[in-house]
């Protein structure tokens, strides 16, 4: 008799565990079933019949399609930004003693602190003070705003964890400071800098609030789903959801086995 | 012999860091070919004196050469110099061949694979040049290390602390590991270590460094028998000091009163002043004295200097037995006895007489901390 | 450029000027400059513009003035308390959610899991690769009315009790708090997860066999040794949550109704329809005020300061 129920108690937690990750994919189960749904009507809230209608027209929706590669140009054009002036910030922190350092340190966490909204709102009254004409640009400029403080904290966790007996170590083999950075520092600083990269990249990608604020009446993927919620929401977008977590889930899983057998294979 | 082209010279050289001097003004010369030790606790200045020359440190005064040639304001990249780092610093993302292969192909030499090849068989990891350092064990890394160093041909070739991380039996196998190398490519090695033991078996010079500052330097045996201050007699193997105050000098020797009774000590052998009333510390090792029991004190020879007192503790150890005993002008003397002879009446409590060669003692400045340079707190074997 | 091997030293005992390394000084200030100059001017900047803004009279027509008005906080406050409250409470709960929801699984990660570990990361982060208002919308046919969900909380009788708290209304869970609150919780869980993830698996497993060896019973374990010492992800992880959820307005609109709008919605529909802009201005900047205040006390409760 007692058996199950202990059985219970020690499993609790994996139990628990299970279910929230069930809750955290379940959204993703109804989109991708969604995905393949045929509304009667505007919105793709409720289960009528099967079919692949949206799946064989993905673009099929006016103007989706071109928010999709709109968001696509500024997430790669923020990631670049943020990845380099992030790389660059990370550097000097860890790496140099210089004066203000506490000031630095709190302008790189503020923006990690603060509502989106607040920075969305503010920014806007600094456009509309200078009269900046709202669009792609001045979305680009707010993406790499954000996007920076997370590139710095994901290079600067890895850049400290490095033996900073390495560089000196490539200098003492006759490497000079260019050489030192492009053979020793830069490839182990690299898992890093993909991180903080890859974080920036789906940031800036999924942003709604800030963007909404300062893109004008540019339309991004995130507004156009917005927009869709108020007006009708077509099954495309389902679609490009499901797409996109299958692409993800599938890369990363690749990218999991060719670690396991590179990692097999030298040892 | 009149080669001066691996010398390294040092001279004046010091370094601070804000108000915190870490090296004092030094001057230093380590000869061609020579294997030299700079030993000291950790915090004496010894890896900043190494990392001076390398270049890795800016020293705040004095010049680094190496031969003739001034390196002082040469960055570490254009000094013929390598350096075996602690913890060896291999580049994780590169592999052994690589790593080996990384100071020839940065100055630009093409066909590096002989090279290479070469020096993995003289450490003998030529098996493991495809492997990531981390899939090797820390003696094999430590190879590595120096085989990466070594393949450059430097003129002297810097050893951090190079065994610090391995246990204690490989320890002692690379260290003999080292010394052959050494031999073998006449290379100047200059080796910093907190491990006396490491730096009397491998060095042809040992420096004894604390606070900054040299402390003595010379031959290991010269250093162990002849100390010149507290600190260099107890960081090198375990030393007895007396309290004594100078009574006489007659010819060689200087003649001390300790308590009520009489020490003698080689004039040579005394780096105190000798003047009659002066305060001397006489120092001696433990292995140097002969125990008796009190019952046969008429029994050790004349000339000996000699002391009383009463066994406070014995421990046996196999190979020799070390008694600590309690003396009127000296607290917990150690004594080491080898256990050829034993005599069962040398239980603690017993009162016994100490006695030694004269010429084994050496007098030192009584201003000193008698306890300068025991490590309080045994870091490892 | 630099000057061939046998440049000779100064010998006088000043510290030689080695060309590079005097130069190397300014490098940091270099690789500072371009990110802080962009966070200065387009983060920093705007919030004194959003002060001055706050504090300025006139209308979209005629233009406005700095006068000092600081009466617009005052009636900013006195007309939207309510959204206020709510921001505060919503994310509180969110945040409560997030962690009783994400303790468990973050648990399971670090020491159940086994081989699994690696894959269930992965399912935890790639949700975020759907955009999270694709995800958001989804709720609305999860929490449909009539639906599976609200079927089975009607028969448990959970919307009674959430009814009799005020969090539903009726039959329904959509366009109430409590559907609000789920998204909210929803949505950041990976915030919490993650980091207390991170904290638990510095956790060396042979702590709690020591605990165990030492007498606790593994309720007491926990409470002893795990929970304390993953301290550091609790405190960001909820720092994490409450932030974005007390500022967000995407749950309130998509998931509630006109009872449920939150301080963010007021700001959003302040300056992007009415352009009521120091109305705008001022609640954002109060609203920065109360979290700024609310995470420095929080952090000296809680008394970690490696967050950065």
């Amino acid at each position: 008799m007692r058996t199950p129920f202990r059985w219970l108690r020690r499993n609790l937690v994996v139990i628990a565990g299970l279910l929230t990750l069930a809750y955290l994919l379940l959204p993703n189960v109804v989109v991708t079933v969604f995905s393949f749904n045929k509304p009667k009507g505007r919105f793709n809230y409720s289960w009528q019949e099967f079919s692949t209608e949206a799946w064989q027209d993905p673009c099929g929706v006016a103007d989706m399609c071109g928010s999709l590669s709109l968001s696509l140009r500024i997430a790669f054009w923020a990631t670049l930004g943020a990845t380099v002036l992030g790389t660059m910030i990370a550097f000097a922190l860890v790496r140099y003693r210089f004066r203000a350092r506490g000031a630095v340190n709190a302008l790189i966490f503020l923006p990690m602190a603060m509502p989106e909204v607040v920075m969305a709102a503010s920014l806007l009254t600094l456009f509309l003070n200078m009269g900046a004409q709202l669009g792609f640009w001045t979305v680009l400029i707010a993406h790499i705003m954000f996007c920076l403080s997370f590139v710095v904290t994901a290079v600067k966790a890895r850049v400290m964890s490095m033996d900073p007996r390495l560089e000196q170590a490539a200098q003492d083999l006759y490497a000079g400071p260019v050489q030192t950075f492009l053979r020793v520092t830069l490839p182990i600083a690299a898992p890093g800098i993909a991180a903080g990269a890859l974080l920036a990249f789906a940031l800036s990608f999924d942003d709604f609030i800030i963007t909404n604020f300062n893109a004008g009446s540019t339309v991004t993927f995130p507004m156009f789903v917005w927009g869709s919620a108020q007006r009708g929401t077509p099954v495309q977008i389902n679609v490009i959801g499901t797409a996109m977590f299958l692409v993800a889930v599938v890369l990363v899983l690749a990218g999991m086995l060719v670690g396991r057998r590179r990692n097999r294979k030298s040892t | 012999m009149t080669d001066t082209s691996g010398d390294v010279r040092l001279t004046g050289i010091s370094k601070r860091y804000g108000s915190f001097t870490a090296v004092h003004p030094l001057d230093l010369t380590v000869p061609q070919g020579s294997f030299y030790a700079l030993l000291g606790a950790s915090g004496c200045g010894k890896t900043t004196t190494l990392r001076m020359i390398a270049g890795l440190e800016e020293p705040s005064t004095g010049t680094v050469c190496l031969g003739e040639q001034d390196v002082t304001a040469l960055p570490p990249y254009k000094r013929p110099v390598n350096t075996v780092f602690q913890s060896y610093a291999l580049f994780p993302h590169l592999d052994i061949f690589e790593n080996v292969a990384f100071g020839l192909r940065r100055r630009g030499i093409k066909s590096v694979k002989k090279q290479v090849g070469e020096m993995l068989d003289l450490v003998q990891l030529g098996e493991q040049a495809r492997k990531k350092p981390h899939q090797l064990s820390g003696g094999q890394q430590q190879r590595v290390a120096v085989a990466r160093a070594l393949i450059n041909h430097p003129k002297v070739l810097l050893l951090d602390e190079p065994l610090g991380a391995l246990d204690l039996k490989l320890r002692r196998q690379m260290q003999l590991e080292l010394k052959r190398i050494q031999t073998e490519v006449g290379i100047t090695f200059v080796h910093v270590t907190h491990d006396q033991e490491e730096a009397m078996t491998m060095a042809d010079t040992v420096a004894v460094m604390n606070g900054g500052r040299v402390e003595q330097q010379g031959a290991p045996a010269e250093l162990y028998e002849n100390p010149r201050t507290t600190f260099v007699a107890n960081f090198l193997g375990t030393s007895n000091f007396i309290a004594a105050e100078v009574h006489s000098v007659s010819g060689d020797d200087v003649v001390l009163t300790a308590g009520d009774g009489k020490l003698v000590l080689p004039r040579n052998r005394c780096a105190a002043a000798t003047g009659p009333g002066g305060k001397v510390l006489a120092g001696v090792r433990p292995e140097k004295i002969s125990l008796a029991h009190a019952d046969d004190a008429g029994t050790v020879p004349d000339g000996r200097n000699r002391l009383t007192g009463r066994i406070a503790a014995a421990s046996f150890l196999g190979v020799s037995t070390q008694y600590v005993i309690d003396s009127p002008v000296c607290a917990a003397f150690e004594v080491y006895a080898q256990n050829v002879e034993r005599d069962p009446r040398l239980t603690p409590g017993a009162e016994v007489v100490l006695h030694w060669n004269p010429a084994h003692t050496f007098g030192l400045d009584a201003g000193q901390d008698v306890e300068a340079g025991i490590e309080k707190v045994e870091e490892d074997a | 450029m630099t000057a061939p091997v046998q440049a000779p030293a100064p010998t006088d005992g000043a510290p030689p000027p080695a060309g590079p390394r005097r130069r190397g000084r300014l490098v940091p200030y270099w690789l500072l400059l371009p990110g802080l100059l962009w966070l200065l001017v387009f983060f920093a900047l705007p919030l004194v513009y959003q002060a001055s803004t706050s504090v300025q009279t006139g209308s979209l027509e005629e233009g406005y003035e700095v006068t000092w008005h600081v009466a617009t906080y005052g009636e900013a406050l006195g007309d939207y308390w309510p959204q206020f409250l709510r921001s505060v409470l919503y994310a509180g709960a969110a945040t409560a959610g997030c962690l009783l929801l994400g303790y468990p699984l973050a648990y399971l990660i670090a020491f159940r899991a086994g081989r699994w570990r690696n894959l269930i990361l992965v399912l935890v982060i790639a949700p975020f690769f759907t955009s999270f208002l694709i995800r958001t919308l989804a709720w609305k046919t999860i929490l449909a009315d009539g639906g599976p969900v609200v079927g089975a909380l009607n028969a448990l009788h959970v919307l009674d009790v959430t009814n009799w708290l005020g969090a539903t209304d009726g039959d329904r869970v959509l366009a109430t708090p409590l559907a609000v609150v789920c998204g909210l919780t929803y949505n950041f869980l990976p915030f919490m997860v993650l980091p207390l993830y991170t904290s638990l698996e510095r956790i060396d497993p042979r702590l709690h066999e020591a605990a165990g060896d030492l007498y606790a019973r593994p309720s007491t374990t926990f409470r002893k040794v795990t929970f304390p010492l993953s301290m550091p992800g609790v405190v960001s992880g909820t720092l994490l949550t409450f932030i974005p959820a007390a500022g967000d307005y995407v749950n309130a609109d998509l998931l509630g109704s006109t009872d449920t709008r939150m301080v963010g919605n007021v700001i959003q529909t302040q300056f992007l329809r009415i352009l009521d802009y120091p109305t705008a201005a001022a609640l954002s900047f109060l609203l920065m005020a109360a979290i700024l205040l609310m995470v420095t006390f929080y952090i000296r409760k809680a008394g970690t300061e490696d967050l950065v």
